[in-house]
């Protein structure tokens, strides 16, 4: 055989090994998703199918967990130009901005406001304003609704009403007030029993109870001039909230290693009774269906430190999807989000997945202990609707210097006064 | 004639220069761009501020210098106790014992776990609730030693930088017996017939042919342990209050948690340059040593 013959068909057979090993054509997606919810997985591919029997419109999940990685997965995804369909947004309202800026999300006011507000009007309306930004926000984006809510949460405490009973405490008579709140403690540990437990690890954790005392205690308005520069961290309030940590720690009413603990282990903590209470969000209602389904636990409001002002709790929206702007289906994405948040759809997805519906119509057929989350919802705030944002340095000085308070290294008063460099230095550079 | 032969040479040495370039020169002269820029990872454009981000980390930030301190106290009990065990071991393995091979199999078994898998095992060995480590202090009369090791400010670097040496003994061991093993035998029976002791045979014949050897361990000890990251994160991710946080928890943070790329390029870009000035000093100090 020639060499020209031998060469031939060496190429001839490479082209057909190609071929060969070339995957077989896959079913066209229409809609592809990325999310991040590893609990709701089995619930979305239902759907998934469910709308493609109903609309022959296929849509794909894609799950990629743990969020942090979702969320680099996300970010990385901008700059590739490779940005799904359909994807959410982990993060601030600093950064949600970042990405509709970049022009990266859809603007659905329009879908919206369609048919008088049809689509709107079924959410919690709590639930659409984190998503919302309004004209002259402090961010420059153009006033829209860029995402769509899938379920609403938010964070409270929660005790084990059996440990209640065993220390000798009313289970349907939760503390209210930050005396009781200690007093409770104070009985629980005389019987042997740990008082709170939370994933303090998880600094953001420690920023939502210090600002829950802060809105308490100073009220909203104190709270946004703090950040906008305007009230010292080293104001008697902003002390105060401060020392409200330390309190608890000195009476004992913080579980060991609070501060090094992440959540999981917070809720395998709580779930297994070793601990009264805990602070968390709705999401767990699921999470300890998982761990211990037969825990007797209450959902109890952050305990009132002051009657000053009213004590507002961090919630809205759980979790959102947003629409690629650039997408050649953003049509479909969109269609397809509406159906997502019909009655139906959110009824299925809060029982298959224990979550508060962001539809106000799917409430009717959640759980005894979701509805006593739902039921605060009225009381919720969202950083994502405030006026103004505290910068990112000065959130880290405060958050570890309350660890440190924990942990009995520093005072409030040195902590107070740490922040307010961080935060003078910030401002100088504006 | 000689054009074509330096042609030809520069051809074959274009794939290593393109490859070389591609992944080691422009990634770095972009994170050095970076690092003069304020960018949030996501838009566009980014803002060139200068040396700003250089400057905040060196004269301002609270919490940098503090993060290289921990790692360098990491790598101080690395270079102290982790190599202190290896050369020990090394030093038993390279004598004629029974089993030799399978202490050698059973040294080298840490370095080859995960460090994910490591670090989870050693958390809960240590957990202040129901760890192991707690269980036995108890059961061995000890229960006053007892604590939340990892929660506590006063243990939890201490516990990550001991399970770090324990993590990274079994390199230090494989190099320091394979330079024992070079050691000329003879070198040791002369030493013996003009009446040297164990501890004179060590000090003149083994430590300085063995200088080599313990620099390289040293250096590498130094930047493993200066840029340990995956311990710390699955042990106790920087907690308590930031009293494990290291350099690059730091970096990772600056990108992940405040969206600040552009800072987090400037971070590394100090970083690299400290151990640059490390290793430096040390293979100095090392030459120095050898002329001695």
């Amino acid at each position: 055989m020639s060499k020209a013959r031998l060469f031939s068909l060496l190429i001839v057979s490479l082209i057909m090994g190609v071929i060969g090993c070339t995957r077989a054509p896959k079913a066209k997606t229409d809609v592809v998703i990325w999310h991040w919810m590893t609990d709701r997985k089995k619930a979305f591919n239902e759907l998934a199918k469910k709308y493609e029997d109903q609309t022959g419109l296929r849509v794909e999940f894609k799950l990629f967990a743990p969020s942090d990685i979702y969320s680099q997965k996300v970010r990385a995804a901008t700059q590739a130009g490779t940005l799904p369909d359909i994807f959410g947004i982990l993060g601030e309202k600093r950064d949600f901005a970042i990405f509709i800026k970049a022009g990266h999300v859809l603007n659905l006011k329009a879908a919206m406001r369609a048919k008088d507000s049809q689509w709107k009007n079924k959410f919690f309306s709590k639930a659409l304003i984190v998503n919302e930004f309004k004209r002259g926000n402090e961010f420059d984006v153009p006033s829209g609704i860029y995402g769509v809510p899938i379920d609403v949460s938010n964070i409270q405490m929660l005790y084990n009403k059996d440990l209640f009973k065993k220390a000798g405490l009313d289970p349907e008579k939760p503390p209210q007030t930050f005396e009781e709140f200690l007093a409770a403690a104070a009985k629980l540990k005389t019987a042997g029993i740990q008082g709170l437990v939370s994933g303090w690890a998880e600094v953001w954790m420690i920023d939502c109870l210090a600002s829950n005392f802060a809105f308490n205690i100073m009220g909203e308005k104190k709270v946004m001039n703090t950040f906008r520069g305007e009230v010292p961290y080293t104001d008697p309030d902003w002390i105060r909230v401060f020392s409200l940590f330390k309190e608890m720690a000195d009476n004992g009413v913080l579980a060991g290693g609070i501060i090094s603990m992440n959540n999981k282990d917070a809720e395998q903590n709580f779930a297994n009774q070793r601990y009264a209470f805990t602070f968390n969000g709705s999401w767990c209602v699921n999470v300890y269906q998982g761990m211990n389904p037969n825990l007797n636990y209450g959902v109890m409001f952050v305990p009132r430190v002051s009657e000053r002002h009213p004590m507002l709790i961090w919630g809205g929206a759980g979790s959102s999807f947003m629409v690629n702007a650039n997408s050649e289906n953003k049509d479909k994405a969109v269609a397809f989000l509406k159906w997502l948040t019909d009655t139906e759809q959110q009824a299925y997805l809060a029982q298959a997945t224990n979550n508060l519906p962001a539809n106000k119509l799917s409430v009717a057929n959640i759980s005894p202990i979701l509805s006593q989350f739902a039921e605060s919802m009225e009381n919720t705030t969202h950083p994502n609707i405030w006026s103004a944002h505290e910068k990112s340095p000065v959130v880290e000085a405060y958050t570890v210097g309350i660890q440190q308070i924990i942990l009995g290294t520093r005072t409030p008063e040195q902590v107070a006064r740490e922040v307010q460099e961080v935060k003078i230095r910030e401002m100088a550079k504006d | 004639m000689k054009l074509k032969s330096t042609l030809e040479n520069y051809l074959f040495i274009l794939p290593a220069v393109a490859i070389f370039s591609i992944f080691y020169i422009y990634p770095f002269y972009a994170t050095f761009n970076l690092g003069l820029r304020s960018w949030d990872g996501v838009s566009a454009v980014s803002q060139f501020v200068g040396l700003r981000n250089f400057k905040e980390i060196i004269f301002q930030s609270r919490f940098w210098w503090p993060s290289i301190g921990h790692a360098a106290y990491i790598t101080l009990i690395a270079l102290t106790l982790q190599n202190a065990l290896a050369l020990a071991l090394a030093m038993a393995c390279d004598r004629q014992i029974k089993l030799g091979n399978f202490y050698r199999l059973i040294f080298f078994i840490p370095p080859v776990l995960s460090e994910v898998v490591v670090g989870l095992v050693w958390k809960w060995i240590y957990n202040g609730d129901y760890g192991l480590l707690n269980h036995w202090l108890t059961n061995l009369g000890l229960a006053h030693l007892a604590r939340a090791w990892l929660s506590d400010p006063q243990t939890a670097l201490t516990c990550v930088a001991i399970i770090h040496s324990w993590k990274g003994f079994g390199w230090g061991f494989i190099i320091l017996l394979a330079g024992l093993q070079t050691i000329p035998r003879q070198l040791y029976e002369a030493s013996r017939v003009d009446g040297a002791n164990g501890w004179q045979r060590f000090w003149h014949v083994t430590i300085p042919l063995m200088i080599p050897v313990f620099v390289l361990v040293s250096i590498l000890t130094i930047l493993g342990s200066m840029q340990a990251f995956v311990l710390v994160l699955t042990m106790t991710g920087g907690s308590p209050a930031l009293g494990t946080s290291v350099p690059v928890s730091r970096i990772l943070h600056s990108m992940r948690g405040s969206l600040r790329f552009g800072y987090a390029c400037a971070q590394g870009i100090i970083f690299g340059l400290t151990l640059v000035v490390i290793s430096v000093i040390q293979i100095r100090i090392s030459k120095k040593m050898k002329q001695a």
